[in-house]
């Protein structure tokens, strides 16, 4: 007897269900969707936070002063890391902190040794002329192309910057705007020599001369990593600036792990976007099931069995979630591109990946399997006589 | 009126399961909207409360906190000469020169990273705030590389319980004392004698000159003499105004991403209650149909409907507010980007996050309710008696 129920039949049925209601599943499916979307934003606003990390370089270590980023080093030490067996270059600079106008256009903004600066990040692409002009401009900077964009810059530009670690106003000329090569390479960045800063640190506050608050190091071979590491730390010990030297990978995850709590939330509150779908689309599926209580019991009676019964359900709530899902992953594309433009100074890199699209796909299955699982026992645990009976 | 009333709740308790699934879809973003608003206010609680009104701050001009400052001991003196300084009942005066440094700490739970502050204090640091308590051993002695541990960091840091020694700055430092101060951002320091803080850490600077006025109405004449003088390049600010302006981005940046969540979330509540909504209408098309025979009208029945809406809102609000009442049993310990050290501040509730949570819940009713109940009410009633 269930041979006599061919699935084409079935599919035909199930596609018209779905369209039976058609005001509330285009209702259903736009409120999946809107899940899906903001579900998708979501992880790659963790995903943004991340993103420094992910572009962190393997063959780059990061040595800072071991007590914390606020205290420097000397400048003296370069040379002695340069020493070094494995070690391909040294360079260094300072977080500068200044601000640009006002508070509110924060970026951050380092004072750098140049040359063997941009030797050792070949991710940021400048134009030969840009970066001659540059190491021959001691007030020069560069700027990354999303910076220059947000605020209107030129090269050829001055900018002046008001100091919060290192008092005053700080007058600099642009010499290059930079490009990543890498799409999450951050083109969100001011950069400028640190001789500048350090001329003006010598008459103002000599004691802060000469000192660096990071030294980058360049090595030959990644897998050298945690014994060039230890060698720098180990030259420094017991010296009156110790050093902690690390990957810039965990350099970088250290910063991102300080505010770990709320990167926490804001992958919880992703989660109960997909429970308050699971809602929506539980209800209408409990709807539409106990609308059809009766249809249910005459198909019954012409021999269809619970399994095709629940078919039926399963297959309408895959539709619409599916299609809702799909609708939601097209528009974060967009979305995301107007977020990443809002809040380029927040997220400097807002890219959605790969993952993300796959992670919606899963939450729409798993919604789309839950909305069916209560209308499926209801509806095929009621007696025929009972379902006849019933009514709504 | 009361009949009607009765009407749209009867309707709600008879459908139970959409009910519940509509009300608690609507729960969950009220619980997200709270949620936010109580970390954001808790920041804002922990930081506002930690200041003193009368007490004064000074730092160095464009240095927006005690960290990035530094003062000249022969500024410092300066300050501390000022005619307008309160003093205590021994006739001292209640000012006292304090650095400020970051130490990097790791976590007991996972060993993770925090920056964690260090205040060198002087003898009136600790007469200065008096919120600060000690709980637990005693006070660090002068010219000792001894240390007190605010509680927060006592709790979550390792080597910061009592009779436990960190070393850090070439030195090993014994805590002697934990202090607490309820929610204010002291509980998430370290205090330990000024002078040896700057033999260790080889800083001859002050990061800060903390003061308390005589008469609390004088801020402003103070505040002209200090940041007037061109010798001293200083800035000073009343405590409570320091410390309000420390939780403005992060507080900003909470409040924001709630709102943008709770707004798009909404959207999916929303359309959750019109489905439910308008699936009762057309369930009810008779009943309607009865209703307009027995002589009420229109907007009685565009009423009903918009009641029934609104009551499932304030359904799905009240249980969101229930369950985000119990987010104030947990603290949240972070970094402030504006200090770039550890605060530990709770989710605090208030009427006001409670109103506003309530009324969010009835706008998402309503909003879901609306086109549902003009359906209802535009019925011709001989149609809707006949599909019955």
């Amino acid at each position: 007897m269930t041979k006599a129920v061919s699935p084409v039949p079935l599919l035909k049925i199930l596609l018209r269900n779905t369209l039976r209601h058609k005001l509330r599943t285009a209702l259903t499916i736009a409120a999946v969707a809107v899940a899906i979307l903001a579900f998708g934003m979501l992880r790659t606003v963790v995903d943004a936070w991340y993103a420094g990390v992910e572009a962190s370089s393997a063959t780059r270590l990061v040595t800072r002063n071991a007590i914390s980023l606020i205290f420097y080093l000397p400048i003296s030490y370069r040379e002695k890391i340069q020493a070094l067996p494995g070690v391909k270059g040294v360079s260094y600079g300072n977080w500068f902190g200044g601000i640009y106008k006002e508070e509110k256009n924060f970026f951050p903004n380092f004072a750098i040794e140049p040359k063997g600066y941009l030797e050792l990040y070949p991710e940021i692409i400048l134009t030969d002329e840009e970066r001659s002009a540059f190491y021959r401009d001691r007030k020069g900077s560069i700027a990354g192309r999303k910076l220059a964009e947000r605020f209107g810059w030129k090269v050829g530009d001055r900018v002046t910057l008001k100091g919060t670690l290192f008092q005053g106003q700080w007058e600099f000329v642009i010499r290059g705007i930079y490009k990543g090569r890498d799409k999450n390479t951050d083109e969100g960045i001011f950069l400028f020599h640190w001789d500048y800063l350090n001329e003006v640190l010598k008459r103002q506050m000599p004691g802060l001369a000469d000192h660096v608050g990071y030294f980058v190091i360049g090595i030959n071979e990644p897998s050298m990593a945690p014994e060039i590491s230890k060698a720098v730390d180990s030259l420094f010990k017991n010296s009156l600036a110790e050093t902690l030297t690390e990957t810039e990978r965990a350099f970088n995850l250290s910063f991102v792990a300080m505010t770990e709590a709320i990167v926490l939330a804001i992958e919880l509150v992703s989660y109960v976007v997909i429970l308050i779908i699971m809602a929506v689309s539980a209800n209408t599926m409990a709807m539409t099931a106990r609308e059809r209580t009766r249809e249910y019991a005459v198909f019954k009676t012409l021999g269809f069995r619970g399994r095709h019964i629940a078919f039926m359900i399963f297959g309408e709530s895959f539709m619409i979630n599916l299609t809702g899902c799909i609708i939601g992953i097209l528009a974060t594309f967009p979305a995301a591109e107007a977020f990443s433009n809002a809040l380029s100074q927040l997220f400097p890199v807002f890219n959605v990946a790969t993952e993300t699209l796959v992670m919606d796909l899963l939450a729409a299955i798993i919604v789309a399997t839950v909305a069916a699982i209560v209308p499926t026992f209801r509806a095929t645990g009621t007696k025929i006589a009972e379902g006849l009976r019933r009514i709504v | 009126m009361g009949l009607i009333l009765l009407y749209s709740l009867r309707n709600l308790m008879t459908r139970r399961l959409t009910t519940a699934l509509t009300a608690g879809g609507m729960a969950m973003v009220v619980f997200v909207f709270a949620t936010v608003l109580m970390l954001s206010e808790g920041l804002r609680q922990t930081l506002v409360s930690t200041g003193m009104d009368d007490n004064v701050v000074v730092i160095r001009k464009g240095s927006q906190v005690e960290v990035q400052s530094s003062i000249e001991r022969a500024k410092a003196s300066l300050i501390e000469t000022l005619p307008e300084i309160a003093t205590d009942e021994h006739g001292n005066r209640l000012v006292a020169r304090e650095i400020l440094v970051l130490i990097v700490m790791p976590r007991r739970a996972d060993g993770k990273q925090g920056n964690v502050t260090i205040r060198g204090i002087t003898a009136r640091s600790a007469a200065l705030r008096p919120q600060v308590r000690l709980i637990e051993g005693r006070m660090p002695r002068e010219g000792s590389s001894e240390l007190m541990v605010g509680k927060a960091i006592a709790e979550k840091f390792s080597g910061g319980g009592l009779g436990e020694t960190l070393r850090f700055a070439r030195r090993d430092w014994q805590v002697v004392g934990i202090f607490e101060a309820g929610n204010r951002a002291y509980s998430s320091e370290i205090w330990g004698d000024r002078e040896q803080m700057m033999q260790a850490f080889r800083r001859p600077v002050d990061s800060s000159v903390i003061f308390r006025l005589r008469d609390g109405a004088a801020f402003e004449s103070v505040k002209q003499v200090i940041e007037s003088d061109p010798r001293l390049m200083l800035e000073a600010k009343r405590e409570t105004r320091y410390y309000e302006e420390q939780s403005e981005m992060m507080s900003k940046f909470l409040s924001i991403l709630g709102l943008s969540l709770s707004t798009i979330f909404s959207i999916g509540a929303v359309i959750g209650a019109m489905i439910t909504m308008y699936a009762a209408v057309a369930s009810r098309t008779a009943e309607i149909g009865t209703l307009r025979a027995l002589g009420f009208g229109r907007t009685t029945v565009l009423f009903a409907f918009l009641c029934e809406s609104l009551l499932l809102g304030l359904i799905g609000g009240i249980a969101g507010v229930f369950l985000a009442s119990f987010m104030q049993l947990l603290t949240i310990s972070t970094m402030n980007w504006q200090t770039f050290s550890e605060l530990t501040f709770c989710f605090a509730m208030n009427y006001g996050i409670v109103f506003k949570s309530l009324a969010f819940s009835m706008l998402m009713g309503i909003t879901g309710g609306l086109l549902p109940a003009f359906r209802a009410a535009r019925r011709d009633i001989v149609e809707a008696l006949r599909t019955a």
